[in-house]
C-alpha cells in the first residue's frame, strides 16, 4: 500500500510495535507511569526496569490506548530510552520523539507528548519506590490566565496541537478572553513553545 | 492482487457501471442548457428529462427539483433560507425565526445550525434515545413554543437509524413550521414518496447511490417560497445560480434509474449479509456493542463499538489487510471529540472512540463478509493486546 497517512517509520512501528507489555511475560518493573484518559481517546502506560548500579534504564515495556501515531511514538520511544541514564530519559522531549519517527501530522503531535510524560511519571515512580523522593521532579503547572484558569502546560499542549497565533491559542484554551491581563505573558510563552517544538 | 473489501458505502460509492457509460456519453453533450441554439437545446432536453425522472422517483414533479452541487449545499440552502434576516425575503416571517433540529444530524446541518445560533437565531437540538430515534415528546414540547423550520434527517449516516419522518413532519406542520429532511442516506435505499410524507424540503445526493460526486438535488414543495443560497442566475428558475452540471445531472438520473431497478432486491440481500456480519462479530469478539436501531436501520449499515480498541488503530490495521471501514474515533477526524452521533445516543466517550462503521453496498459479497470476519477478530485482538483500556 502506498500514500500512507504516516511516514514509513511510523508505519513500521505501528505494524510491529516494540516492547509491548504482555501480562504473561513476567516483566517486573521498578517504576510505572500512566498518563492520559481513555475518554479523551489516548492513554499511555510506561514500565521501566532500572540498572541500579549504573542508574540507567535497562529495559522497558508499555501499553497504550490510542491511534496509530500514539502506538508508533511510544514504540519508538521505548527503543530510544534503553541505556539512557534516568536524567537523560527524564529530559526526552516530544521533538526528539518526532525526529526519530520522521514526522507526524500536526494534529497528531499531542499523542506523542504522552509517551514522554508517561516515561517521566515512571521515573518519578521509581524514585518514590526506592526512597529517593528528593529526586522527584514535579511537573508543576503555572496558571497564566487567572480568569479562565489556563496553565503554561495547556498553552504548550495547544501549541503542539497546532496553535501558532495568539488568536488560535485563545480559540483552543479560552485564555485571555475575560480581563486580558495575561496577554503579554501568554504571547511570550507561545513564542517560546513554538521555538522549542518547531524551530 | 490482495483482497480488497470496501465497506464504506455511506461515505461514498463506486460508480454504477451503467452510470459510468452514461457519463462517458454525456461528456459529448457540452452545450449550455440556457443557450437557444441546437447545442443548448440538446443539453436542456437531457436536463429536463433527468429532472422529470428524478422527481418521479420520489413522487414529485420536475419543477420541484432544484439541482445543487452537493447534499451539503442543499442542506445549507434550506437552513440559511429560513434564517434569512431580510424583511423582503420569503414568506417565513410570521414570527421570530426558530430552527428545530436534532443532535445527530450530519455536520452540514449540525454545524450550519450552530453557526446560525451564533448569529442570533434561536436553534434547538432535540435529543435522541439509545437507538438514535428522536424524542418526540421533547419535540412536541418544543413545538408548542413555536418554530419556523424543523429539520430531521431521514436515515443517519453513522448508525443507520431511520426516523418516522411522516409523523415528525405532521407534528411540525401542526405547529405551523416547515419541514426539511436530509435524505442523503435514504434516497435509493428505502422507498420515499414526498406526497405521502408531506415534507416541504428533501435533500438527496448522487454519490451515495453509485452516481457521480458533485451533484445533488433539493426537492422543494411547489407552494413553498424559495430564497436562493447561490444568487445571480436564472438557472433552476432562479433558485440556484450557476450553469447546470449536465454531466452530473445525467449521472444522477441514471443512478436513480438503477436504484429503481435494484433497490428492493439489494435491500434484502444487504440485510442478509449484514445479519451474517453482525452474528459473526457477536460470536467471535467479546465486549462489543452494536449501535443503532435493531429494526429501523439502513440495510447495509452496521455500527459496532469495541471496548478498549481505539478506532483509528483498528481502521488502519484493517486498511493494511485491504478492508475499508470508518470510525467514530476522534483521532481519525482530527478533532478531539468522538462522534457526536454516538455521544447523543448515550454511548460513552470511551466506547465512542472504539466504534467502527461498516457500510455495505451493491458490490459487497458473501466472500467479503467472510474475509472481514476472518481479519477483524485478529485486528481487535491485536489492538486490545496493547491497550491500557482492555483486560481479558
Amino acid at each position: 500500500m502506498n500514500d500512507w497517512v504516516y511516514t514509513e517509520k511510523v508505519k513500521e512501528h505501528f505494524v510491529h510495535p516494540k516492547n509491548i507489555f504482555k501480562e504473561d511475560e513476567g516483566f517486573v518493573s521498578d517504576g510505572e507511569g500512566m498518563v492520559g484518559n481513555i475518554k479523551c481517546g489516548d492513554q499511555m502506560m510506561m514500565l521501566i526496569q532500572v540498572d541500579k548500579d549504573k542508574n540507567i534504564i535497562a529495559d522497558c515495556r508499555w501499553k497504550t490506548y490510542g491511534c496509530a501515531s500514539a502506538i508508533a511514538s511510544t514504540s519508538v520511544l521505548s527503543e530510544m530510552i534503553k541505556g539512557m541514564t534516568l536524567t537523560q530519559a527524564f529530559a526526552v522531549t516530544p521533538k526528539e520523539i518526532m525526529k526519530e519517527l520522521g514526522s507526524l501530522p500536526e494534529h497528531k503531535i499531542h499523542c506523542s507528548v504522552l509517551g514522554d510524560k508517561a516515561l517521566r511519571a515512571a521515573i518519578n515512580d521509581y524514585y518514590e519506590k526506592s526512597g529517593m523522593t528528593d529526586k522527584i521532579k514535579k511537573e508543576e503547572a503555572k496558571i497564566i490566565c487567572q480568569c479562565m484558569n489556563v496553565t503554561d502546560h495547556e498553552i504548550e499542549d495547544a501549541v503542539l496541537e497546532g496553535a501558532r497565533t495568539y488568536l488560535e491559542l485563545q480559540e483552543r484554551t479560552k485564555l485571555g478572553t475575560v480581563c486580558g491581563e495575561c496577554k503579554d505573558e501568554a504571547e511570550k510563552l507561545l513564542a517560546g513553545y513554538i521555538q522549542k517544538h518547531f524551530n | 492482487m490482495s483482497q480488497k473489501v470496501y465497506l464504506d458505502h455511506n461515505a461514498t460509492t463506486p460508480l454504477h457501471p451503467e452510470v459510468k457509460n452514461v457519463l462517458i456519453e454525456a461528456m459529448e453533450c457540452f452545450g449550455n442548457p440556457s443557450s437557444l441554439h441546437e447545442f443548448g437545446r440538446k443539453a436542456l432536453k437531457f436536463v429536463t428529462q433527468a429532472r422529470e425522472d428524478i422527481a418521479s422517483f420520489i413522487g414529485a414533479t420536475g419543477e420541484e427539483i432544484v439541482f445543487v452541487g452537493s447534499g451539503s449545499e442543499a442542506n445549507n440552502t434550506v437552513l440559511n433560507m429560513v434564517a434569512c434576516p431580510s424583511k423582503h425575503c420569503c414568506a417565513f416571517k410570521k414570527g421570530p425565526t426558530r430552527i428545530v433540529t436534532t443532535k445527530i444530524e450530519h455536520p452540514c446541518v449540525f454545524e450550519t445550525a450552530k453557526c446560525l445560533r451564533d448569529r442570533g437565531i434561536d436553534v434547538v437540538f432535540i435529543d435522541v434515545d439509545k437507538y438514535g430515534k428522536i424524542d418526540t415528546k421533547q419535540l412536541q414540547d418544543i413545538l408548542a413554543e413555536g418554530a419556523s423550520l424543523v429539520s430531521v434527517m431521514m436515515a443517519n449516516n453513522e448508525i443507520g437509524t431511520i426516523q418516522d419522518i411522516k409523523t415528525i413532519c405532521g407534528m411540525a406542520h401542526k405547529a405551523g413550521a416547515l419541514f426539511h429532511t436530509d435524505a442523503v442516506q435514504a434516497v435509493g435505499k428505502i422507498p420515499i414518496d414526498v406526497r405521502v410524507l408531506d415534507v416541504d424540503f428533501l435533500t438527496l445526493s448522487a454519490h451515495k447511490v453509485y452516481g457521480p460526486k458533485g451533484i445533488g438535488a433539493l426537492y422543494t414543495k411547489k407552494s413553498i417560497p424559495f430564497c436562493p443560497f447561490i444568487r445571480g442566475g436564472h438557472q433552476e428558475k432562479g433558485r440556484r445560480a450557476g450553469t447546470e452540471n449536465t454531466l452530473g445531472i445525467m449521472g444522477l438520473s441514471k443512478a436513480i434509474e438503477m436504484r429503481r431497478k435494484e433497490m428492493v432486491t439489494e435491500d434484502k440481500r444487504l440485510k442478509d449479509l449484514k445479519a451474517i456480519l453482525k452474528k459473526g462479530i457477536e460470536e467471535k469478539i467479546l465486549d462489543i456493542q452494536v449501535n443503532g436501531h435493531p429494526d429501523d436501520c439502513l440495510a447495509g449499515t452496521l455500527n459496532v463499538s469495541f471496548k478498549g480498541a481505539e478506532g483509528e488503530a483498528v481502521l488502519l490495521y484493517l486498511d493494511m489487510e485491504g478492508i475499508a471501514i470508518s470510525t467514530g474515533s476522534a483521532c481519525a477526524s482530527g478533532s478531539l471529540d468522538p462522534s457526536h452521533v454516538l455521544l447523543a445516543t448515550g454511548v460513552g466517550a470511551e466506547l465512542a472512540h472504539g466504534s467502527v462503521r461498516m457500510s455495505l453496498g451493491r458490490d459487497t459479497t458473501k466472500e467479503d463478509i467472510a474475509y472481514v470476519l476472518e481479519v477483524l477478530p485478529r485486528v481487535i485482538d491485536k489492538v486490545r493486546s496493547m491497550s491500557t483500556a482492555y483486560k481479558k
